[in-house]
């Protein structure tokens, strides 16, 4: 009987927490370097198609990023609009829209909706040649190779 | 006086909060963060030319040319294929390992063309796009297995320019047709 009565008097040890905020804070600080911040809203829905031979995008902050796919809460046979930076832009204001940035020299990543016709690929391609931006990588999730 | 200061001075500032500072910054960026880096297949571009320049005759044998029409069917060489078969194909061509009549006669003079519809699927068209890669990587890959028995991904710069220069990629984008 004493026996149990002399644990029930122990007071149990506590867990420290004292290390609880270094472990957050490395988690935190993984997540800080790791992250790159979506600054533009998607005004149009993109869902990438899948293919193997990629290569990574040298810089993501210094690239235009030009999406084409159906605007978002449209009817669900709308045609596909082009959206650069924040704001649609119509096929002949692609030019425009990407020769005034500061980011001549740099990489086109174009951000197709696979739904997507080649029609209006072909005029953004197009148009990024006017502005003679040569450099193009088509966007897309890497394919598991079977 | 000064006694009573330095005594109050000696209370610790209660860390306690820390954590859940710290927490409220890790969901933050937790739900902000898309782990997967953004990824493309490269492409060069022609440059603009107002007037489209008269196409030079090249010699046939040296273009393969990949047509996919409205219905994302994919014709090779005027015969119907498919996207799966597209990069044998497209290595068989550009070596040419049986001499053919219809292929080039050498690996230098390879040229593929595509061609699309206006109204050809884009997820098609990346994905032939990508196989016409693909066949390029696997011969660049076994040529430099074949002369530095190395990968090719870890060549040296000027190494790798060799082998491109043996295999040069050269991919034409006719300009699609209107349906």
């Amino acid at each position: 009987m004493s026996k149990f009565k002399k644990s029930a008097k122990k007071k149990q040890a506590q867990v420290s927490t004292a290390s609880l905020p270094d472990i957050v804070f490395m988690l935190l600080f993984f997540f800080m370097v790791v992250t790159v911040i979506r600054q533009k809203e998607a005004l149009v829905d993109v869902k990438l198609p899948k293919a193997s031979e990629l290569t990574k995008l040298v810089d993501p902050r210094k690239t235009e990023h030009i999406y084409i796919g159906k605007p978002r809460r449209s009817e669900p046979n709308a045609a596909p609009a082009i959206q650069i930076n924040d704001k649609f832009v119509k096929k002949d204001g692609v030019a425009p829209a990407i020769s005034g940035s500061g980011l001549e020299n740099e990489t086109v990543a174009l951000k197709v909706d696979k739904g997507v016709t080649m029609g209006i690929v072909t005029d953004v391609k197009t148009e990024i040649r006017k502005a003679n931006r040569l450099k193009v990588q088509y966007m897309a999730y890497q394919d598991v190779v079977d | 006086m000064f006694k009573k200061k330095k005594q109050r001075e000696e209370k610790e500032i209660n860390a306690g909060s820390m954590a859940d500072i710290a927490f409220l910054l890790l969901i933050f960026f937790l739900v902000t963060t898309t782990i997967n880096a953004e990824k493309g297949i490269m492409v060069k571009l022609p440059p603009w030319d107002p007037n489209p320049p008269i196409p030079e005759e090249i010699n046939k044998r040296n273009v393969l040319s990949v047509k996919i029409n409205k219905l994302n069917q994919v014709l090779v060489e005027g015969e119907e294929s498919n996207v799966g078969l597209l990069r044998e194909t497209t290595k068989e061509f550009i070596m040419n390992p049986l001499k053919r009549k219809d292929a080039p006669s050498s690996p230098r003079s390879a040229i593929v063309s595509i061609q699309n519809d206006r109204a050809t699927a884009y997820e098609v068209y990346l994905q032939a796009y990508n196989e016409i890669k693909a066949a390029y990587n696997e011969l660049w890959e076994e040529k430099a297995q074949a002369l530095y028995s190395h990968s090719y991904e870890d060549l040296p710069k000027d190494m790798k320019k060799k082998i491109q220069e043996e295999i040069p990629l050269v991919i034409s984008e006719a300009e699609p047709a209107a349906h």
